[in-house]
């Protein structure tokens, strides 16, 4: 591709500081500091999707909520079209926001109960300026139209509402602003297996349509599959391996990819294993290991992966972040 | 409009809060009793049969009869006529000595609940020290320093009783904040007046309403206690507290004069504590 990148994200590292109990504080021990992101580069191209997997914990999520600002991230840059959007506030940050919109995980608690849904959609539309007199209900009914909400959904509070509509209604009330760029923070893993088709299918539509570029940050490999160009995975707070959907779908080229997609469950008989595919748990982000972050549970594991943190570089059709990329059996 | 039939209008959704709030009869009793109290506060006038200050002198101290209902005070007044002009005092006393308090602690409670930090901490450390002290004494303080009277006990009973409004409000705010909607407000460039006081509020007022019906009780049993210690309504205006404590030298042989009042108390209390109860019962999210 030879565009420039709409979002670029340079080293970026978030730490939260445990706050110190008084028997730390007396006995001088240091805060406890976790770090759910170490050193992030990404890329997102313009109109692309852009998956994002990882296990629980590994900074998903953080990595969406400092991409549309909720966190601000210790170190590092992102920059959107070129310009760092990094700490913004007031009327410069609402421009941001307005081009770059987030959805969230859990459809219970997104919508504030005692809005109608009318009343929040308008909200977002008036708070932006983005109609104004009688365009404004017009532009709700368009909203609900390419949600595909039934009609007289408007005038309806949140719980009347079933968990894939008010997934839906959170799309309405992003898309109201216009935006470039969709952050979707494990959007439809609080719902039923049958309604997240229904959602993911409408979001890959919507980005058809208007062009949007989406960054989805999911758990569920299936899922990220269908729906992204480009998948990034996600280990400690780094991304370990980065490439076409497809591609590294079907060969992985980390290590840690390919104990992620073994451990995802087969309908195949023949491709039941005996073995689990990863042993040991994620280490606590509270103590990362020097090095490259997987080496305690990698099985290709040498000396210079306890040393030396291994930079992205091309591998296979993507980049990865692997010492031995090249080495490895079937690579 | 496609030839669908749509559902037929839906009730508001106040409509409904009411149709289940008449159906219970804690609510109904003590909605009634707030009726009748809000009536006699507006209408004394109207409603009482005598004078309330109106001395008679041919019939001091009687028990009560038909002609007066809850018998006479010392001067001869008409103890019913007295309770009932007590009535609009009592309900302005269990209204103004609670509705700034909310006010104030809403709001105050509100901003440190979402801003958290320093503020939260020096707010912590205020009230701390405000609730250390028993209330009835703090405020008697307060009116001892301000001087005795209405608005001054109004100042005071304020002063102090705003913390347990900021308190709860700041509690309901943080648990809300950490909702999802509250960042998704954030996102959508929403100011922080418009998240905290839009957003959130609506959704952590419910209890501190609930509070308030049972702080109106509890400000009118405190306006009372200061009538009757002399540090609030001042005689020969008719209160509640003021009224026992001049019935109270007589106990013995004219109970009345201090019993009658302390019903009215005792009934209006009642009737914000059930509606309150009712309230809270009512508002209780339910699968939301």
């Amino acid at each position: 591709m030879s565009l420039a990148p709409l979002l670029s994200i340079r080293d970026l590292s978030m730490r939260f500081t445990k706050p110190r109990s008084l028997a730390d504080a007396v006995a001088r021990r240091p805060r406890k500091v976790v770090s759910a992101l170490n050193g992030v580069e990404l890329d997102v191209m313009p109109g692309e999707t852009l998956g994002i997997v990882g296990e629980s914990g590994c900074g998903k999520s953080t990595l969406a909520r400092c991409i549309a600002g909720l966190n601000r991230p210790t170190a590092g840059d992102i920059l959107f079209e070129g310009e760092s959007v990094v700490g913004l506030k007031g009327a410069r940050r609402r421009a941001y926001n307005r081009r770059v919109q987030m959805m969230f995980q859990d459809p219970y608690t997104s919508l504030n109960p005692r809005m109608t849904v009318r009343d929040a959609l308008e909200e977002a539309i008036t708070v932006h300026g983005m109609r104004s007199g009688a365009a404004v209900g017009r532009r709700v009914e368009e909203l609900l139209d390419l949600v595909r909400l039934p009609e007289g959904a408007a005038d309806k509070y949140p719980h009347e509402f079933s968990g894939g509509q008010r997934q839906r209604i959170g799309i309405a009330r992003a898309l109201a602003l216009e935006p470039t760029c969709l952050v979707a923070d494990e959007l439809v893993s609080a719902l039923d297996v049958s309604v997240q088709a229904q959602v993911v299918n409408l979001l890959m539509e919507l980005q058809d349509t208007l062009g949007l570029t989406v960054l989805f940050v999911a758990h569920d490999l299936r899922l990220v599959r269908h729906v992204s160009h480009r998948v990034a995975v996600i280990y400690l707070g780094a991304i370990v391996e980065i490439g076409p959907s497809g591609p590294l779908f079907a060969n992985p080229v980390h290590p840690y990819s390919r104990a992620l997609l073994a451990a995802a469950p087969s309908l195949d008989p023949a491709k039941r294993r005996r073995k689990p595919a990863i042993a040991g748990e994620l280490p606590s982000p509270l103590d990362v290991p020097p090095g490259c972050p997987f080496h305690l549970r990698c099985p290709h594991a040498g000396e210079i992966c306890r040393r030396e943190k291994p930079a992205l570089r091309p591998a296979g059709a993507g980049l990865a972040a692997c010492h031995f990329a090249e080495a490895l059996p079937g690579a | 409009m496609s030839a669908v039939t749509l559902p037929a209008a839906r009730p508001s959704r106040l409509k409904a809060f009411l149709a289940r709030a008449f159906a219970k009869p804690a609510f109904v009793t003590g909605f009634a009793i707030l009726v009748l109290s809000l009536a006699l506060a507006l209408f004394p006038g109207v409603l009482a049969p005598y004078d309330p200050l109106a001395f008679d002198l041919d019939a001091i101290q009687q028990g009560p009869s038909l002609a007066h209902l809850f018998g006479t005070d010392n001067f001869g007044r008409d103890m019913l006529s007295r309770v009932i002009w007590a009535y609009s005092v009592d309900m302005q006393m269990a209204f103004f000595a609670t509705v700034f308090a909310l006010l104030i602690g809403v709001t105050t409670g509100a901003i440190v609940g979402y801003y958290g930090g320093i503020a939260d901490m020096i707010f912590g450390r205020c009230v701390d020290a405000i609730i250390t002290f028993p209330f009835l004494v703090l405020v008697i303080a307060i009116v001892a320093v301000l001087g005795p009277g209405l608005v001054n006990m109004y100042v005071a009973i304020t002063a102090v009783n705003w913390v347990y409004y900021a308190r709860l409000t700041r509690a309901e705010i943080m648990a809300q904040k950490a909702n999802d909607y509250a960042a998704a407000g954030r996102v959508l460039g929403y100011s922080d007046t418009r998240i905290i006081f839009r957003h959130l509020l609506p959704n952590a007022i419910s209890p501190v309403i609930v509070y308030w019906m049972t702080d109106m009780a509890l400000a009118i049993l405190l306006g009372s206690s200061l009538g009757y210690l002399g540090l609030g309504a001042q005689p020969p205006a008719a209160e509640w507290g003021v009224l026992i404590a001049e019935g109270r030298n007589f106990l013995m042989t004219a109970w009345w004069m201090s019993l009658t009042p302390g019903i009215a108390i005792v009934v209006t209390g009642l009737g914000f504590s059930l509606l309150g109860d009712a309230l809270a019962d009512l508002l209780r999210p339910k699968g939301r």
